[in-house]
């Protein structure tokens, strides 16, 4: 719970541009496209055993969780067969004939102390109509129950105000055990609304939220652009762009604290930083040599270092996951393309040959593919290209796809997209097959980044 | 009353004329402090005369000067009326269109060397945010540069690019698109 409540707390207004708390552009999740590929699992009400209301309700979290990874497809309760509350209570034929072969169930359970004892357990229905729940084992030459029907359990106190979080939390331990990929349900996002010039006086807030949407904070508001976002590797930071002073300039801001620190006024072109993967340098662009060139900042002392040197544009550096190289856009070869550059030795080559341009480059975290943005007959589209053999898939039809940022288990991609004459962040999975929209209340959302693993 | 009045006057001029009688001329002394006290006045009225020419004068550099300050706001006026510059998609040329008006910004930042400028870059929405930042600085720069060839002191001219972030007209209709792809001279 700590890092949460504790945004809760210290988030505040920044003295130089003051803001309240609520952010009114709350993003919805729409899932447009997907769900049918998606594995089946029921998601039961888990058994409320106190007085009153539940403070928060954690089988629907923990549902729109499932439903929001993309790879599973919860099933209403109306289909449900029953609603046990614990594995003792399960009909595993009822369940296996419904088509569902995985089920979690579960408790909330009130303490004389005011606190809640949260109990879960997932199981395997059609294991379990096998062994009747009672698999017996030999174990040191002894017959023994091993219940391996259940695929995980838990039990633990949480208070009030931990619910949501909670939720998350056995939902990422779920998403584990049946994936075999950690689960980035309590990851951030960090994004920019904009709003309309001529009614608001600070148009452009940075706003962080959970990674689906709730909890939306307000970091910064200012009358004149924020940009291009990025988090540090322990998620205490963001590294962004303000044109707050009437030109680009790069500052890191501590998001428990809110204090912030302005690290670049250079002349011309301050922008697109990225932390290295250690967190103690900052991948930029420049433009104070002439055109816009990738330079790396080491952040405690400031030195600053050129990492290219062409005369044509190199911009939108993005780390390697090893850290010893940068991606960027160039357009030595005359359209924007990707290459990559070895910080050791300076040596760069090129990684796109597809479409007319190649944009907005990141690696995913097992460092197997680029995420990038690829122009082909004039569209832009969010795309993944593989790095070892260059075969290039094409992963969204949305309009003028931009700003691609990548979930810390490289299970989905987040971007900015165009609907309906508004900028909209979009989710699509790393496969390609599951599609969503977060349209705002309010506003156009641009230029979203996923945060690392917080937990 | 008045006959009284008429005789004491007479009375005094008699006087007067029979002192002067005694004399025999007007001493050089006398005609010295005369011929000075013509000098004076001549000198005073001559001073008068170019005060009041130079406050002629002034007057009517004042009012020059008043119609060339309300000429040049008249023309910086109209120069911010003509501040836009708009490009083809995804290129930094100025068109031939946009020399004249750029030929009137570059003779106005000649007169008044005093005067600077931000050229702020901007383009449509297309392509990502950063690489726009980089088409925006380009399109800044190709006005700039013109401005440079035109005679315009570098120390008068700075560029920000704003990319794709502030754009003239929202929405991404082709007429958006067209209005945003521009570059604007900002005068400080």
């Amino acid at each position: 719970m700590g890092k949460f409540v504790r945004i809760k707390l210290l988030i505040g207004a920044l003295a130089l541009i003051c803001s309240t708390f609520a952010v009114q552009a709350k993003l919805q999740l729409v899932i447009t496209e997907g769900v049918d590929a998606a594995r089946p699992i029921a998601i039961v009400p888990f058994k409320w055993r106190g007085d009153g209301l539940l403070p928060e309700n954690i089988d629907r979290v923990i549902t729109d969780n499932m439903r929001r990874s993309g790879k599973f497809n919860p099933i209403t309760m109306s289909t449900m067969p029953q609603f046990p509350a614990s594995d003792a209570d399960v009909n595993y034929a009822s369940w296996a004939a419904t088509g569902v072969d995985t089920i979690l169930v579960g408790s909330v359970e009130m303490q004389a102390d005011g606190r809640y004892q949260v109990t879960y357990e997932l199981i395997d229905v059609l294991r379990g109509q096998i062994t009747g729940g009672n698999a017996q084992t030999l174990v040191d030459g002894q017959l023994q129950y091993n219940n391996d029907h259940i695929i995980a359990r838990g039990s633990s106190f949480i208070g009030e105000d931990d619910f949501r979080q909670h939720a998350h939390q056995i939902s990422d331990a779920i998403y584990e055990q049946l994936t075999g990929e950690r689960g980035a349900f309590q990851t951030r996002l960090a994004y920019v609304i904009v709003r309309d010039r001529e009614v608001h006086e600070l148009p452009f807030q940075l706003v962080i939220s959970d990674y689906d949407g709730a909890n939306e904070t307000r970091l910064l508001s200012s009358p004149e652009p924020l940009m291009s976002p990025s988090w540090s590797p322990d998620g205490e930071q963001l590294a962004y762009v303000s044109f707050e002073n009437k030109r680009p300039q790069i500052f890191i801001q501590d998001i428990y604290t809110t204090s912030r620190t302005r690290m670049t006024d250079f002349p011309g072109i301050n922008g697109a930083p990225v932390f290295s993967p250690d967190g103690k340098q900052l991948a930029m662009v420049l433009s104070k040599d002439g055109n816009p060139e990738i330079y790396v900042m080491d952040i405690a002392t400031r030195d600053l270092r050129r990492i290219t040197r062409h005369r044509s544009v190199d911009t939108e550096p993005s780390w390697t996951p090893d850290g010893k190289s940068l991606i960027f856009s160039s357009e030595r070869g005359g359209k924007p393309q990707i290459y990559r550059v070895n910080l050791a030795t300076g040596r760069v080559h090129r990684l796109t040959y597809e479409g007319e341009m190649n944009l907005g480059a990141s690696v995913t975290p097992n460092g197997e593919d680029l995420v990038l943005v690829n122009r082909t007959n004039g569209d832009y589209h969010i795309a993944r290209q593989r790095i070892t053999d260059g075969a290039i898939q094409v992963l969204t039809r949305t309009y003028l796809d931009e700003s691609a940022s990548i979930a810390p288990n490289g299970s989905m991609i987040i971007y900015s997209a165009l609907h309906e004459g508004k900028q909209v962040l979009s989710l699509v999975s790393l496969d390609g097959r599951f599609k969503a929209r977060l349209p705002a209340a309010d506003g156009q959302v641009k230029s979203p980044s996923w945060s690392p693993f917080l937990f | 009353m008045q006959t009284n009045k008429l005789m004491r006057t007479l009375v005094l001029g008699l006087s007067v004329a029979t002192l002067a009688a005694c004399q025999s001329g007007p001493s050089e002394a006398e005609l010295e402090a005369e011929r000075n006290r013509v000098a004076q006045e001549q000198a005073a009225a001559e001073e008068q005369a170019r005060i009041a020419e130079q406050k002629r004068v002034e007057a009517e550099a004042a009012k020059r000067r008043q119609e060339l300050e309300d000429a040049k706001n008249a023309e910086l006026d109209a120069l911010k009326n003509l501040n836009t510059v708009l490009f083809d998609f995804d290129r930094a040329t100025v068109k031939a269109e946009f020399t004249d008006v750029l030929k009137r910004h570059a003779d106005f930042l000649i007169a008044n060397r005093d005067q600077n400028v931000v050229i702020n870059g901007h383009t449509d929405s297309r392509g990502t945010p950063e690489y726009n930042i980089a088409l925006g600085e380009r399109r800044a720069k190709a006005v700039e540069t013109y401005f440079l060839n035109a005679g315009v002191r570098g120390s008068q001219i700075s560029v920000v690019s704003y990319g794709e972030e502030d754009p003239a007209v929202m929405g991404a209709t082709e007429y958006a698109f067209a209005q945003n792809r521009r570059a604007v001279v900002v005068y400080q």
